[in-house]
């Protein structure tokens, strides 16, 4: 078995009991992305030189007897939107093309502590900006299942370096799903923490109340290691909470008859694809098995999360994106005439499509006359499906669903009509809106071989949970164990 | 078309984002099909609610006041496309 295929724990035992060094796993790593890399497109930007560097310097620590971290040595990818000192931050932007951070992102900072060693950055969604990674203005990356096929977004990167062996593991964000969809349609494991759980000091803002940055995993054993990273207060982000902090590996734990699950029957009425719909409901079955009792609750305003979040996302996202003037960073247009020309030339040749789209929508939604009747009404639908999770969280512990509708679909068949996009964030928006932790684990495969997500959904900071029902199906399944034939 | 040519010239402008006069019409009708998707919102009766802009309850976050070391001026306008004497450079703003 080839090292770069192994998972965060067995690689970090590898090194720390000096069978490998830490220079094999890169040379590993970055064989496979020159091997594949050319058809995946997974990554903008690749950090080599400085991943070698930091290599040496751990492996030498390690020789002198000392402590390299839980995640001494080990390769991680991170999405392009998160600030990595002295590397450009793009968000696959032309806007950004040129931007090199002066900083590190909170994120960077607590993984490279531990040890990790950062291999490149991810492509992605313009500015987060979509469900299929085609929007990114640098590439087009591809599903490692299907190469013909996207590998969802907006942190489809992140998915498919993991999900083809090109980093053991990766960060992304999700403000809609853009972790737990691309997870889905890769076969990882994809979590979207609680808001405020991990600090987005460093994460290029989208919609700040939505926003968060969570990892992409071979398993969920990886995803608890991760979690353990990355959690934790920080005074430079004002919505980072205040916990005790949790050893989360403590919840890998194979039972699930103390776990009551609820499944939304009403909402999955319509359209869910049959194939994913089968698979959900043997994954249900298998949990039953082990002990789980379930139940079927209501959700009374979940179906009208998707319509709160394009109102929501879209006026923060016009908000957020008003810094790109052309002045301080980033683009600015070769020719202008006045200051207020050289904004909107910089702005029209910077920006690329969907993300005009978004910024108009939000300003509209915004603009005089409007607020009140989208802006403001959304934010009360929001307290609406706040409340509705709450009411059912006192009847089960988790919520089970399918983490998207439909497995990957085609390269360019929804780049036309943006709603038909925006469907497929169905299931996965409603936890951004009330700020709840949601993970994506592999479940099945449809007939055309492509993967098919399930995810559970906790109540806020009931991460553990999540692991807990996670890992107790994973155990007892092998869907985790498939490889992309790439 | 739930938002007209001229409500599409008027964000396009708020916004500092140009739009084509042949492209008009396209983003009128995309960001109509997306608002009309949006309304259905408008049916719920929300007269008592209130409104969540947070999920968090959280006011006013303070934080020490002392003094730390910030980033030096020129790293920070590397990043800038143009500058001069330490300052990012812009076009004349007042005649």
């Amino acid at each position: 078995m080839e090292l770069y295929s192994l998972t965060i724990h067995e690689i970090s035992d590898k090194i720390k009991s000096k069978e490998v060094t830490i220079r094999e796993v890169l040379d590993s790593i970055y064989s496979r992305i020159d091997d594949i890399e050319t058809k995946v497109n997974a990554y903008i930007n690749l950090t080599k030189e400085y991943a070698y560097i930091r290599a040496d310097k751990l492996q030498k620590k390690l020789n002198d007897g000392e402590d390299i971290g839980i995640l001494g040595g080990v390769p991680i990818a991170i999405k392009d939107n998160i600030c990595i000192k002295d590397v450009k931050t793009t968000c696959g932007s032309k806007m950004l093309e040129n931007f090199v951070s002066p900083y590190d992102a909170t994120v960077i900072e607590r993984l490279e502590s531990l040890g990790a060693i950062i291999i490149g950055k991810t492509n992605m969604d313009e500015f987060a900006m979509g469900s299929s990674t085609e929007s990114s203005y640098f590439k087009k990356t591809v599903n490692p299942w299907d190469i013909t096929k996207v590998p969802g977004g907006s942190s489809g990167g992140s998915a498919a370096s993991v999900s083809s062996d090109m980093a053991f593991a990766s960060l992304g964000s999700d403000t809609g799903g853009s972790i737990r969809q691309p997870a889905s349609y890769c076969s990882t494991v994809g979590m979207k923490p609680t808001y405020g759980l991990v600090s987005r000091f460093g994460l290029v803002a989208f919609a700040s109340s939505l926003d968060q940055i969570g990892p992409f995993t071979k398993d969920v054993t990886d995803m608890a290691i991760m979690l353990n990273s990355i959690v934790g207060h920080d005074d430079k982000d004002t919505t980072s909470v205040n916990l005790n902090k949790i050893d989360y590996t403590k919840y890998l734990i194979n039972d699930v008859k103390d776990i009551t699950i609820g499944v939304p029957i009403e909402f999955l009425k319509e359209g869910l694809n049959p194939e994913v719909k089968k698979a959900f409901d043997s994954s249900i079955d298998k949990l039953v098995e082990h002990g789980a009792k379930v139940i079927d609750v209501n959700l009374d305003y979940i179906k009208y999360s998707l319509a709160t979040y394009y109102i929501i996302a879209t006026a923060e996202a016009s908000s957020n994106l008003g810094r790109y003037d052309g002045i301080k960073y980033g683009y600015r247009t070769d020719k202008f005439e006045d200051l207020l020309d050289l904004y909107k030339k910089s702005r029209t040749e910077g920006f690329g499509e969907e993300v005009k789209r978004r910024i108009m929508l939000g300003t509209y939604v915004l603009s005089s006359g409007y607020y009140d009747a989208y802006y403001k009404k959304a934010q009360k639908v929001r307290t609406l499906i706040i409340n509705d999770f709450k009411r059912v969280f006192e009847s089960c512990d988790i919520i089970a669903i399918p983490t998207a509708p439909n497995t990957a679909f085609k390269i360019g068949a929804k780049t036309t009509n943006p709603l038909e996009m925006y469907l497929e964030d169905i299931y996965t928006v409603p936890v951004n809106m009330a700020g709840l932790p949601g993970i994506s684990i592999p479940c099945g495969f449809d007939s055309n071989n492509m993967p098919i997500g399930l995810q559970f959904i906790a109540s806020a900071f009931e991460e553990k949970k999540l692991l807990q029902a996670a890992y107790t199906f994973e155990q007892n399944t092998e869907f985790h164990k498939m490889k992309p034939n790439i | 078309m739930s938002i007209s040519r001229e409500e599409i010239k008027h964000i396009a402008n708020l916004s500092r984002i140009n739009v084509e006069d042949n492209m008009v019409d396209k983003y009128a009708e995309t960001l109509s099909n997306i608002v009309d998707m949006a309304n259905e919102i408008s049916k719920l009766n929300t007269d008592d609610v209130k409104p969540t802009a947070h999920i968090l309850e959280n006011v006013n976050v303070f934080r020490k006041d002392e003094v730390k070391p910030s980033y030096s001026r020129d790293r920070i306008l590397e990043n800038a496309p143009t500058k001069e004497s330490g300052c990012i450079s812009l076009p004349k703003v007042v005649e």
